[in-house]
Parts: C-alpha cells; sequence; structure tokens
C-alpha cells in the first residue's frame, strides 16, 4: 500500500498536475480559436529552455527563473499568432493546425540550434527525499503540486470573475454570438495566446523540473495534453485540468503491479496510455466529461 | 561519370518512393480531407510487414519465411491498410482534427512498439540484411533496375489514384469534403466512404514502406522520424498542391531535391557547423510550409476543377 502511495500515487499527482496545465492551454486554444494548436508541445519546450537560459546564466534557482521564461514565451506566441495564424483565421480549421505543426518545427529547430540534442537539467546531483511519516517524497513535487494548484486558482479567477475571462467563455461557446454582442474579438485572441503560452511554460519548466530537458519535452507530452483535454470536453478549461489529471494518474498507476508479480503495463510502453485514453474517450464519449464545444 | 549518375538514381529513387506517400496522403487529405498526421505509423508497419517476410532468419526477431518481394510489399500495403481500419472506424465520425490527434498517436504506438518488442522486429537493432530487389543484376545495373520498379510503382499508384478521383467513387468524395450534408442528402454514407478512402491511402504509405525497406537494406526504429516521414510529406503534397495527383509528384521530387541538396551542402562544411545546418534546415522547411499556406495555399500545380 505504502508502495503504490510513494512510487506510483505521488508521481501520479505531479504527472497529473503537469498534463493538466498542458491540456487548459491546449483547450483555451481551441475554445477560442478552434483550432488543435501542435505548436503547445514545443512552445513548453521553449519556456523549459527558456527558464535553463536565466538558471544557467544568472545562476537563480529554476523557480525564480519561472516568471523570465514566462515572460520569454509569450512574445513567441503572440509572434507566431501574428506573423501565420492571423492571416488564416478565415481558413478552415485543418489549415491552421497543419500551420501550428510547423511553427513546432520552427521553435524545436530554435531550441536544437540553441542547446544541441542531448539533455540538461537545471540542477546537479541528487537531492534526497523527504519523509511524511512513511510516505516518502521529493520536495520538487511538493512544490509542483502547490504551483499547479495556484496556477489553477489563478486561471479560475480569470475565467469566471473578469470581464476579459467572460469574453474568453462566450468566445468559446458561440463565436458568432460573442461577436455580434460586440466582444472585441482580437483583443481576447492576443490575451488567450498570453495565457495559453503562460500555461505552456510553467508546464514546461514543471516537467523539467521533474525529468530533464530535452528538445523533445513538450512533443513528447503532446498527445497526452491533447487526450486530458479531450477526455475534459475540448474548450472546456476545468474539464482539461481535470482530464491531464486522471491521464497522469492513469499513466503512472498503470505500471503498478494490480494483477499477480510483474507491472501490469510495461513501464517502457507508459506512453501509450494517453493514446489508450483518448481511443475509449473517442470510442464513448467522444463529447467528453464535460461537454466539449461544437 | 558512373558515379554521378548512380547518386542520381539513388535521389531519384527515394524521390519515389515519397512521391507513394504524398500520392497516399493526397487521396485522404487532398481528395477527402482526412488529415492524417501519422504517415509514419502506416510507413512503418509496411517496412516491417516487407523486411520481416523478406529477410534471412536471425535470432534477433521474427523472420526467415525467405518471401520474394513480389509477394511480400502487396502484404505491407494491406498491413498499412489494415492498420487503418480501426483508427478509421473510430476517428472519422467525429470531427476531423480528432483524427489528426488519433494518428499522431498510432504514430507513436508503433514507434514504441518496434523499439520494444525485440521478438517480432529485433528491437533497437532493426533488421538487417532485407534483400533489395534486382540486386542479383550487381550494381550499377540493380540499382537502375530498382529505380525502374520504383517509377512503375509510381506510375501505377498515379493512375490508381487518377481512376479514383475520376471514379463515381472519387467524386462522392470530393462531394463529401466540400458539404458533407449535402452528400448525406442524396443518400450517400460519408462515414464509410471516408473509412475506403482513408484505408486506400494508407495502403500507398504501406507500400512506399516496403521500397523504402528493401532500399536501405535495413529497418530501424531510428529510420523512423516524425520529422522526415511524417512532417516532409505534408510539406510535398502542400508544396505541389493538394487535390492534384500530380501535383504530389512534382512535390515530392521537388522538396526532396532541395532536402538532398541541402544535406549534399552541409556535407561541405565541417562537422560543428554541418549538424547546425541540419536545424536551420528544420527552421526553413518550418517557414517554408508557412510561406505556401500564406502566399500560394494551392501549391504549385493547384486542384482542376472535377468533370
Amino acid at each position: 500500500m505504502l508502495e503504490l502511495v510513494n512510487f506510483y500515487l505521488i508521481p501520479g499527482l505531479v504527472l497529473g498536475a503537469i498534463y493538466a496545465l498542458a491540456a487548459v492551454g491546449v483547450s483555451l486554444i481551441y475554445g477560442v480559436m478552434r483550432f488543435a494548436n501542435f505548436a503547445h508541445g514545443d512552445l513548453m519546450t521553449f519556456g523549459a529552455y527558456a527558464a535553463l537560459f536565466f538558471v544557467a546564466g544568472f545562476g537563480i534557482s529554476p523557480w525564480a527563473a519561472l516568471p523570465l521564461a514566462i515572460l520569454a514565451t509569450i512574445p513567441v506566441a503572440l509572434a507566431a499568432d501574428r506573423a501565420f495564424f492571423q492571416p488564416l483565421r478565415r481558413s478552415a480549421p485543418a489549415v491552421l493546425l497543419i500551420s501550428s505543426f510547423g511553427v513546432a518545427l520552427m521553435i524545436r529547430a530554435v531550441v536544437y540550434l540553441a542547446y544541441g540534442p542531448s539533455p540538461e537539467s537545471y540542477t546537479r546531483g541528487f537531492t534526497p527525499p523527504v519523509f511524511l511519516g512513511e510516505i516518502r517524497f521529493q520536495l520538487r513535487h511538493l512544490y509542483i503540486l502547490a504551483g499547479a494548484l495556484l496556477v489553477a486558482f489563478a486561471v479560475h479567477l480569470l475565467l469566471a470573475h473578469t470581464r476579459a475571462g467572460r469574453a474568453m467563455r462566450a468566445m468559446a461557446d458561440d463565436p458568432d454570438l460573442a461577436r455580434v454582442t460586440g466582444v472585441p474579438v482580437a483583443g481576447v485572441i492576443r490575451l488567450t495566446w498570453a495565457v495559453a503560452a503562460a500555461l505552456a511554460a510553467i508546464a514546461g519548466v514543471f516537467l523539467a523540473i521533474d525529468t530533464e530537458l530535452t528538445p523533445m519535452l513538450g512533443f513528447n507530452v503532446l498527445l497526452a495534453a491533447f487526450a486530458g483535454a479531450i477526455l475534459g470536453g475540448i474548450g472546456r478549461p476545468w474539464g482539461a485540468a481535470l482530464g491531464g489529471l486522471i491521464l497522469g494518474l492513469a499513466e503512472e498507476l498503470s505500471s503498478y503491479p494490480w494483477l499477480g508479480e510483474g507491472p501490469l503495463l510495461e513501464p517502457t510502453y507508459k506512453a501509450g496510455v494517453a493514446f489508450a485514453v483518448l481511443v475509449l474517450v473517442l470510442i464513448f464519449r467522444p463529447q467528453g466529461l464535460f461537454r466539449g464545444v461544437g | 561519370m558512373e558515379p554521378a549518375l548512380l547518386y542520381l538514381a539513388t535521389m531519384l529513387t527515394l524521390a519515389g518512393i515519397y512521391a507513394c506517400l504524398a500520392l497516399g496522403l493526397n487521396l485522404q487529405w487532398g481528395l477527402t480531407g482526412l488529415m492524417n498526421f501519422g504517415p509514419l505509423g502506416f510507413l512503418a508497419v509496411g517496412a516491417y510487414t516487407a523486411a520481416i517476410l523478406t529477410a534471412p532468419a536471425s535470432a534477433q526477431h521474427m523472420g526467415g519465411f525467405g518471401w520474394p518481394w513480389y509477394a511480400a510489399w502487396p502484404l505491407a500495403a494491406l498491413a498499412g491498410a489494415l492498420l487503418a481500419l480501426p483508427i478509421g472506424a473510430i476517428a472519422l465520425r467525429l470531427r476531423a482534427d480528432y483524427l489528426a490527434i488519433a494518428t499522431i498517436g498510432i504514430a507513436e504506438i508503433i514507434r514504441l512498439a518496434v523499439r520494444n518488442e525485440d521478438w517480432l522486429t529485433g528491437g533497437p537493432l532493426g533488421i538487417s540484411g532485407i534483400p533489395r530487389p534486382f540486386e542479383a543484376l550487381g550494381s550499377p545495373l540493380g540499382e537502375f533496375a530498382f529505380l525502374g520498379l520504383v517509377a512503375a510503382c509510381v506510375a501505377g499508384l498515379y493512375m490508381m489514384a487518377e481512376a479514383t478521383a475520376r471514379s463515381p467513387f472519387g467524386r462522392v468524395l470530393r462531394a463529401i469534403r466540400e458539404d458533407e450534408e449535402a452528400a448525406k442528402a442524396v443518400g450517400k454514407n460519408p462515414g464509410a466512404f471516408r473509412l475506403a478512402a482513408f484505408m486506400l491511402g494508407a495502403a500507398c504509405m504501406g507500400l512506399a514502406g516496403a521500397m523504402m525497406a528493401g532500399f536501405f537494406k535495413f529497418m530501424g526504429p531510428d529510420a523512423l522520424d516524425p520529422v522526415v516521414a511524417t512532417f516532409l510529406v505534408w510539406v510535398m503534397l502542400i508544396a505541389g498542391g493538394s487535390g492534384n495527383n500530380r501535383g504530389a509528384i512534382l512535390g515530392a521530387i521537388a522538396i526532396w531535391g532541395i532536402w538532398a541538396a541541402s544535406d549534399f551542402l552541409a556535407a561541405q562544411l565541417p562537422p560543428e557547423l554541418a549538424t547546425r545546418a541540419a536545424y536551420v534546415r528544420l527552421f526553413l522547411i518550418g517557414l517554408a510550409l508557412q510561406l505556401i499556406l500564406l502566399y500560394r495555399p494551392q501549391g504549385l500545380l493547384g486542384e482542376r476543377p472535377g468533370r
């Protein structure tokens, strides 16, 4: 039982919190702009490496570098929108999706150029775990969970209690109605990109703190982010947060020896859990847990 | 003279293999509007099917069947189509972007599987010693003959794709792409038609995989790079003109030519700069896609009006 909590449940919660942040970003973009942004994973990567730049340059901790990483990532998203997505806004969503795939590669190429393909990390050496009675965990896991909760609360405040947040939700529910009732569409879109890029940077830095930095960091979790967003009902930020959390837990818990001796699912296939969940959702509840936007 | 000719034949062979991939994607996206972001998965299944059926026996992977290529290649195409069946049946009844996400997923799962199922695929070591058709003719005649075979396949697929586009079946596919409700109103079942087009395109990709395995005489997980196997095919199709089969072939040759030429130029640089040049190329190909989408969305050859 203790093994389950220490080695599966806690890592699952941490991974789930990171997926939740990524899935909320994907879901926000989908809700407001109605396209699947394949560049979201690479925005995460960019955020993580931006933090590495400040960590290595000024010798600060990745937590202190996080706000700087956010500030570095937002202009990338805004620039990509201005240069590539905005002129295509009237095209089919498919064209925007293809375009975002190209943007993803461009961001990744920049990361490769700056840091090369080998893995990096913010800190060197081994940090001993902390014990709370029998429960053992890494302090950084606690910080990641607390940070994710704080971010989720901030996003909730923005969406539920500000004019801008209400405008974003109005666009997600009915873009045409929002337009004719005077929602400043261009401004809402810019704000959505800024929030999504901030979420991507936070998720990327958290993931890099938990594991390590590689140029494929974000792309490798893109499928999980989408699966979480679809599981929660695409375009529904709260649903996406829940979906991401479920996915992270499912991924870690899948390798617990539930039946017999060996792990239920070989850990090498962990990444397949996101796909399995996606397929199940598409078969049994394609609208997601909370009915997604049209 | 001869090395230059041989180099040209090699490049044209690869361009032909890419043309098969682009023709397959054109059946799916160009004709029917299905977003497949996992050509890699269908290519891999075809490549490993052909590799296992034709490669000599080895303790490292399944094999030793000793099939000739002409028996193995159709099975590789079939394997591609069979992979498309379940994923299409699930995702095609939903909105278009769900298929894109699901196909990215299937490509990643296939990559995981070939890396981990050693008994079947040899794992990270891959499958080597795959016989190449006509290699018994020696060099350079064997290479030219293989190029001829690939060219014949491209021609065959092109004729098949053209016939499909012109047939009543192809007209229904276009009708579904343009206005699904109207197609339904005249009594067509969009789901079944989409699935058929998706499987047909996947079969082309499976066949391309078989050719690739034969060409390299080796297949391993490192040969399966999403950038080269998936993204490049999309750039080729969009640059050439989606919806136009000649455009797909032209795009494959043009983009592959640029890709290979930049490889050749980068190889002249010192090694440190050469790896960086590869990243610059990645950036430029992403940028090129954006510029085509913005300034020439119909590609080099646009879709011709249907008859």
